[in-house]
């Protein structure tokens, strides 16, 4: 398997190859300002909604075939816990977890973490293998058959999301959520976890309705609401977006992530050392992935090429 | 049995005030004991008294609208009279079991003149009502106060590989 997909690649890239080899210019990344494919799914998180059940994480588990955690998802007892003095984050094991925030005298607010689903993914734009692909749907999804293991994702992403396998040591893998692409996106289907929810934390929807919907929310609930989509925005937008009734630095989120996708800081960052970029794909799995990272940069025809190349 | 006994006068008295806005049927076919059932996988059925939940709250406090009582939710008496009837009383008649399927997205896509786009589905229709007035009531809350859990569900909170 992992022979034939590799050789796919050298083919690929000997096709558009020899021209664009090492020039990791500027001009390789200008044309990109993609705006997520407009008919893309996302899901709108109410925060104000959330008691923090954890069935969410319970249907994660159980749709992507995870292993069990130590403790049964009922326990509560995990929301005083602490990890190196930080809260919870996703782990190879749980692509989702939920977060308590607590304040005196306010009811506490729960808030779920799992991938984000970039518009313009920093994930993907860091890849050198293309391991990293945003599908028409709206989904971030990820190639562990191409994955070097080089960990570029796991720096580059703003939400810390991607998180490295440790029990296959020969065979590098991140793990992450992956919006339930395979098992149902694709199919029209919401996330698992959006299903399981008692409270309907989530809604599920194209991406474009579901900010129309929160701004209904906003406008209809006057004071109910901080009046700002977490998401819609933020490093060029989201496919999943959030509400919150307390400001969202309180309760766990980045506030200050800029509007630009971090595609822009990448550019920035290859024009001033572009060898670091080019030394270590090849080193890891030679020369031709270079050209197959060129490809990447030109946005939108990308994406769809490459999803051409899986099929 | 002193409780029932007022609850059920209580109940008449009501009737009798809300007669007239009141359904025609509605009001004589108040059932006072409901199982509700028609969701149950993960945990049973839950045994809702219905007639004791009128200790708490007033028909349109659950029933947001239809049961003739004056909306409550100031933003949904923006638009709706304050007393109307309607024929669909029950909540799994109009809110949706799967509200996220593609059918249900496209549908409401053609449907270029809906407003109402952000229905919550039944399960979270249910727990947004029940569980909301709960809290604030001080009422059980737990996950399995209400319904208890069955054996698939027990395996879906342990998690692991099938
Ligand atoms: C605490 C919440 C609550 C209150 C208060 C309440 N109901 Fe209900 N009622 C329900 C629920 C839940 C059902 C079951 C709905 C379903 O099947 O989805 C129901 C069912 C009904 C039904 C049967 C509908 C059918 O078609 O099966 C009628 C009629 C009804 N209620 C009338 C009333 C009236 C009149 C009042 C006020 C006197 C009232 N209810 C107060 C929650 C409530
Ligand atoms: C801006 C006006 C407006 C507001 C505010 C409004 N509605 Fe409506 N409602 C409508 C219109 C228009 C319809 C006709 C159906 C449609 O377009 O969805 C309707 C229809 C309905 C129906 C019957 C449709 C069905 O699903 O069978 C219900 C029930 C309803 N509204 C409940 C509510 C509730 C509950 C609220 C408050 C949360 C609310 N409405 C607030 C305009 C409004
Ligand atoms: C005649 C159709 C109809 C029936 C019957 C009905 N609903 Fe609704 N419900 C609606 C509509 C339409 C809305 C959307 C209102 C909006 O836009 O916020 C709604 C909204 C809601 C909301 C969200 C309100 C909010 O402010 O966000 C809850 C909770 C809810 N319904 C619970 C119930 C419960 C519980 C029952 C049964 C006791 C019930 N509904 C019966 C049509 C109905
Ligand atoms: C208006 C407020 C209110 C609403 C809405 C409400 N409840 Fe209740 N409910 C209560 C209160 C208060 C109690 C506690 C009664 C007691 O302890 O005597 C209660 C008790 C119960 C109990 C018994 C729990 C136990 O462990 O003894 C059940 C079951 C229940 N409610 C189900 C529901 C369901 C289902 C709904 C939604 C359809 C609902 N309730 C909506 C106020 C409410
Ligand atoms: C106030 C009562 C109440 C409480 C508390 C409550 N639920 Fe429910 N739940 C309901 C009702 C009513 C239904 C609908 C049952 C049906 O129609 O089968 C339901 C159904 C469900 C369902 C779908 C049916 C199934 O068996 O899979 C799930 C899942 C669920 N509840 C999860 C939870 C979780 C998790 C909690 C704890 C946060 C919780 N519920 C707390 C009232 C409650």
């Amino acid at each position: 398997m992992k022979g034939i997909s590799r050789r796919r690649f050298l083919a690929a890239s000997l096709a558009g190859g020899a021209a664009t080899t090492l020039s990791v210019t500027k001009e390789a990344w200008g044309a990109s300002s993609f705006d997520g494919y407009p008919d893309g799914m996302g899901v709108l998180v109410d925060l104000t909604r959330c008691v923090g059940c954890r069935s969410c994480e319970a249907a994660c588990n159980k749709e992507q075939n995870l292993a069990a955690p130590a403790e049964p998802f009922d326990d509560m007892s995990i929301y005083d816990k602490r990890f190196h003095g930080q809260k919870r984050r996703t782990d190879e094991n749980s692509y989702t977890v939920v977060n308590r925030y607590e304040k005196d005298g306010a009811k506490p607010v729960y808030r779920k973490i799992q991938c984000n689903h970039c518009n313009e993914p920093a994930c993907l734009t860091s890849c050198f293998t293309s391991a990293y692909k945003k599908t028409k749907e709206g989904a971030v999804t990820y190639n562990s058959k191409v994955c070097v293991g080089c960990r570029n994702c796991m720096v580059a992403c703003p939400f810390a999301i991607p998180a490295y396998s440790y029990s296959s040591a020969f065979n590098p893998e991140i793990k992450k959520c992956v919006f339930c692409h395979e098992t149902r996106l694709k199919n029209g289907q919401p996330p698992a976890c959006v299903d399981a929810c008692p409270q309907e934390v989530m809604t599920f929807g194209r991406r474009r309705d579901l900010i129309k919907i929160a701004n209904d929310r906003i406008r209809t609930r006057p004071g109910r609401y901080v009046d700002h989509i977490y998401g819609e925005h933020e490093v060029g937008g989201t496919a999943w977006l959030y509400l919150s009734d307390r400001p969202f630095e309180e309760v766990g989120f980045d506030t200050t992530l800029s509007k630009e996708p971090i595609i822009s800081n990448v550019k920035g960052f290859l024009s001033t050392v572009p060898m670091v970029l080019a030394i270590w794909p090849a080193l890891f799995t030679g020369f031709h992935l270079l050209s197959k990272k060129q490809d990447h940069g030109h946005g939108e025809h990308a994406h769809s090429a490459q999803e051409e190349d899986e099929k | 049995m002193h409780t029932k006994r007022k609850w059920l006068v209580g109940a008449i008295v009501l009737a009798a005030l809300w007669s007239a806005p009141l359904e025609e049927g509605a009001a004589q076919d108040f059932p006072e004991f409901i199982e509700l059932d028609s969701l149950s996988d993960l945990y049973g059925p839950v045994p809702f008294d219905h007639l004791m939940h009128l200790d708490f709250g007033s028909c349109a406090d659950c029933h947001h609208h239809g049961t003739g009582v004056p909306v409550q939710d100031a933003n949904c008496a923006r638009c709706h009279s304050n007393a109307e009837t309607v024929p669909i009383i029950s909540c799994k008649e109009c809110h949706a079991r799967d509200p996220f399927s593609a059918t249900d997205i496209r549908e409401k896509e053609a449907d270029l003149h809906l407003y109402h786009r952000d229905k919550p589905g039944l399960k979270g229709a249910y727990h947004l009502s029940c569980l909301g007035c709960h809290e604030e009531m001080g009422a059980p809350t737990g996950c399995n106060d209400c319904h208890v859990r069955t054996k698939a569900g027990e395996a879906f909170f342990r998690g692991g590989p099938r």
